[in-house]
């Protein structure tokens, strides 16, 4: 693909992969010796003076009109300084998913609500000068509450118009408000999939049915709000979207964005979770009441019912195939449960077909979406954004019609997999929200991935059991996914020369620990021939660097490292405009590498002697800004690999070895990229074998701890191997494209198709794969032969 | 109350409130690098040691640590078995987040201190109470065993 495709933005001619110095090294992570000390740079390890501890009362009801809240008891309190509910904030609806403007989410959510749709609904919050007051004073709270009925199970919420979770009045942008309880649909179809189901030799039908599970960041939900010398709102909090949380709070809050500063600092993790508005709000509401600074933090119980969840689902894929194994229609449709609101409940749901079905481009694709409120827990964003639901039911549906059709698997999907230059055939039906912009293949590794895959796994050679009573099998799975959202994702950064050469790039892309100041850093110092350590990153501040989305939809080493690319490049063309007057010759014949400037006659000047030149005999400042945006979204692909054992007495799972092969363009930092790769195959796993956050009927969290509510440790880690597959991608900053989503999809259906495989076909439809789980799909099976 | 025990080898005096946890109350006295994860003993973001052996600090009553020695990472700075390892844990590219990473460094300090010979299992086997949702264990492990290819890091 030419690079002077008129589809394509404009990236710098200069920034291609090759003999680049400093893109694809494993320099050192610019922020990891501070961390490694345990310096104090997290939200929390901020303090102020005078600041107080907030708490939130939760609603012990699903689905409860809160009439009245006593709140004297509390405020009599020693050390309890405010207790506000809804009838102290002025009622604005909004939606709290942090995403570009205008929000393709529908307003469904107060600050404080007057009705409570889960358990664990906001009711009222306290700030007080102790954690412990605070704590005592919610005790103190008296509410009544006119009980309502609940609904829990989506199908009840899609059929049931009794009752009505969101009325008419209380919302804004839920089409059918007042009439149903379907907080979004999709129906849309390439082709036409009954009349190809008709000519097909074989349909499959099956059901699959996804659990909800939980981001479970390390570092919890936290924010602290107070007022600066000049009375504006300063808004310090762990999130991934400073600028939207900034624009956001100002509409709630009845303020101009001037009044109010979001700063991110260190972020203990984020996978989705704090793409959104979760304690911010409550923290400026108290600190602009009571005119102290206010901090409010979650506890892992918070984190578990009232942050955010994967949507659970269930999936129906019918496919049509021929007796060669040319597939000819896909039907997805998706049953999903939002929860008490709609936070990003339209576009998780759309990703679920639209990053998933194009992997095989066929004729004829049909996706529906029913996505339902329901008086449950709030689920939203978390890693993969519906990309993790679809590509499992795909994956297994894939080895569930080889299997019927009597054909390899690994042949089915080599048939009918997308491939360089193919349209994506779902992208301009279904972009974020709406209509999208086409999206054609330019840089493919999955053929690559699928050969290095095979042979790192062993594929086709299955290893024998170590035990006598375990079951051996392999699986696979193939994913796709984007980086960032075409024509909607954009950042910018600026860069600024330093009298000893160094610079300062001040970004507002959104480092969650993910890396990117020093992927950001790297490409700025590639462009200017600079070591990592000379260019000093400043991220998210909305006082201080420019505007970014923030961190989601594996944006941000394509976007925003656009952006630096960017420019660094206009830095480089002023630095060469100044010198070439100075040496007297052409600037475009200077040439920037390892610190120095080297004009056409071999004249020499350190970046130093640069800025030193430039700043107090040219007297200009050296000082690029540039946005970037793409109306492109290349997929990063990936072909995963399990080998797993299942102990046919207790129907336990044991993954041995996991093989990722991945694609996602130039690769900028090694290592970096594995650490995305392992510790989404972490999380995947979980999503496999045993992370669930369970209800009981009437919506409330069974588990909401790290004892009972299990992530991945060291020792459930399988044999890890880790494939990275170089592709340039014409689009993308040094041919890069996006790493942080990809690896999730493909470990629960690469796992789930293992078992079956071990287990001669028989396979469990709903993950987690628990023991129990397992052992029931065997007698089943037994029972029904 | 007033709590007297030995934070870093200096003999501090805290005042604690009944039942408040060790963790609260290293956090109350800026030792920052003791993180808040679950509260619950659960996810090893506060391991610290409490006479020489490493513990959750959170599920601790900073009453019982009277007259006992407790050491945070910043006690352990100079150290030279915690300065190799946070230098490999950097060179690994095992820190993302790192909120985790205080606490997975004290477990996995105590373990090599005790058998400088650990290998993989026993270091998964000591790293099991330390929650990371960032690495999939990979690059710790690495950074444990000194396990670095290509170390010479490129600017």
């Amino acid at each position: 693909m030419s690079r002077t495709d008129p589809a394509l933005k404009d990236l710098p001619a200069g920034s291609r992969p090759g003999s680049t110095k400093v893109v694809g090294k494993n320099v050192t992570k610019v922020d990891a010796f501070k961390l490694a000390k345990g310096q104090p740079v997290f939200t929390d390890d901020y303090t102020r003076p005078g600041m107080l501890y907030a708490k939130v009362l939760r609603s012990p009801h699903a689905h409860a009109r809160i009439l009245d809240v006593d709140v004297s008891q509390a405020l009599a309190l020693d050390g309890v300084v405010d207790v506000i509910w809804h009838k102290d904030v002025k009622p604005i609806a909004h939606t709290r998913a942090g995403q570009s403007y205008p929000e393709p989410s529908p307003y469904d959510t107060y600050i404080l609500p007057d009705k409570a749709r889960f358990i664990g609904d906001r009711v009222a919050v306290v700030a007080a000068e102790t954690l412990a007051a605070a704590e005592a004073a919610l005790e103190r709270i008296q509410v009544q509450y006119e009980v309502l009925p609940a609904l829990t199970d989506p199908r009840d919420a899609l059929t049931r118009t009794d009752v009505l979770i969101h009325e008419k009045a209380d919302s804004r942008g839920i089409s059918e408000a007042g009439k149903t309880n379907v907080a979004a649909r999709i129906d849309k179809q390439v082709g036409d999939v009954d009349a190809a189901l008709e000519r097909c030799d074989l349909v499959v039908k099956r059901e699959y049915h996804l659990p909800r599970v939980q981001a479970s960041h390390i570092e919890p939900h936290v924010s602290m709000a107070w007022l600066d010398e000049d009375d504006r709102l300063m808004v310090r909090t762990s999130t991934q979207v400073p600028f939207h949380l900034r624009r956001m709070l100002a509409r709630i809050l009845e303020m101009p964005e001037a009044r109010i500063r979001v700063i991110k600092p260190r972020v203990g993790g984020g996978f989705g979770d704090k793409q959104e508005l979760v304690v911010e709000d409550l923290v400026s509401v108290l600190a602009m009441r009571t005119g102290r600074p206010v901090r409010l933090e979650f506890t892992r119980e918070e984190e578990l019912v009232a942050a955010r969840l994967r949507h659970p689902q269930t999936i129906t894929m019918t496919t049509g195939v021929m007796k060669d194994g040319t597939m000819l229609a896909n039907r997805m449709h998706v049953l999903a449960d939002t929860g008490a609101y709609g936070s990003h409940a339209l576009t998780v749901q759309g990703n679920t077909g639209q990053k998933v079905l194009p992997m095989y481009p066929l004729p004829n694709i049909h996706f529906v979406v029913e996505c339902v409120y329901t008086n449950n827990p709030i689920s939203g964003a978390f890693r993969g954004y519906g990309a993790p639901q679809g590509c499992f039911a795909l994956e297994c549906h894939m080895d569930e019609v080889a299997r019927e059709l009597g054909m390899d698997r690994l042949e089915l999907r080599k048939k009918n997999h997308i491939r360089l230059g193919d349209t994506d055939p779902l992208s301009a039906k279904l972009g974020e929200g709406k209509e999208g912009l086409v999206r054609i293949v330019r840089s493919t590794g999955l053929d690559e991935a699928i050969r290095l895959g095979c042979e790192a796994i062993g594929w086709g050679d299955k290893p024998a059991a170590t035990r006598p009573e375990r079951r051996r099998g392999l699986g696979m799975a193939l994913a796709m996914q984007g980086s960032g959202i075409a024509g909607v994702d954009w950042g910018a950064a600026t860069v600024k020369l330093n009298d000893d050469g160094s610079v300062n790039l001040t970004a507002g892309a959104t480092d969650i620990g993910q890396g990117s100041d020093t992927i950001l850093a790297q490409l700025c110092a590639e462009e200017l021939g600079l070591k990592t350590e000379q260019v000093l990153v400043l991220s998210s501040d909305t006082d201080l660097t420019p505007f970014d989305v923030g961190a989601y939809a594996s944006s941000t080493t394509y976007i925003s490292g656009g952006a630096v690319v960017k420019a660094s490049v206009q830095l480089r063309e002023q630095l060469a405009e100044v010198l070439s007057q100075h040496w007297d010759c052409p600037a475009e014949e200077i040439v920037f590498a390892e610190g120095q400037a080297v004009s056409p006659q071999g004249q020499v000047m350190t970046m130093q002697d640069v800025a030193l030149h430039c700043l107090y005999k040219a007297m200009v400042q050296p000082m690029a800004t540039a946005s970037h945006m793409s109306n492109e979204s290349p997929p990063p692909f990936a072909a995963q690999f399990a080998d797993v054992e299942v102990d046919t007495e207790t129907g336990q799972v044991f993954l041995n070895r996991f093989v990722s092969a991945v694609d996602c363009g130039t690769v900028i930092h090694p290592r970096m990229a594995e650490g995305q790769i392992e510790g989404a195959v972490a999380q995947g796993m979980g999503y496999a074998l045993f992370e669930e956050v369970l209800l009981d009927g009437e919506g409330r969290v069974l588990n909401p701890n790290f004892l009972d509510y299990k992530i991945a440790t060291a020792l459930d880690m399988p044999e890890m191997h880790t494939i990275l597959v170089e592709t340039d991608e014409p689009s993308g900053p040094f041919g890069a494209k996006a790493a942080g989503e990809v690896p999730i999809d493909g470990p629960a259906p690469a796992i789930v198709n293992a078992i079956s495989d071990a287990l001669d076909g028989v396979r469990v439809y709903r993950i987690p794969a628990t023991a129990e789980r397992v052992w029931q799909a065997m007698k089943d099976a037994r029972e029904d032969s | 109350m007033i709590l007297s025990c030995e934070i870093n080898g200096r003999a501090v005096q805290l005042n604690i409130a009944p039942g408040e946890t060790l963790l609260h109350a290293l956090r109350e006295a800026r030792y920052l690098s003791v993180k808040r994860g679950c509260e619950s003993g659960d996810c090893g973001s506060c391991t610290v040691l409490l006479d020489d052996q490493p513990v959750n600090c959170c599920v601790v009553a900073a009453a019982r640590c009277a007259g006992r020695r407790v050491t945070t990472l910043e006690g352990l700075l100079d150290d030279p078995l915690m300065k190799r390892l946070q230098r490999d844990m950097v060179d690994a590219a095992a820190v993302q987040c790192g909120y985790c990473s205080p606490g997975m460094l004290i477990s996995l300090y105590a373990l090599l201190r005790d058998n400088p010979d650990a290998g993989d299992h026993d270091i998964r086997h000591a790293l099991t109470g330390n929650l990371c949702r960032c690495t999939g264990y990979v690059k710790p492990v690495q950074a444990a065993l000194g396990d670095i290819k290509d170390r010479e890091v490129q600017s």
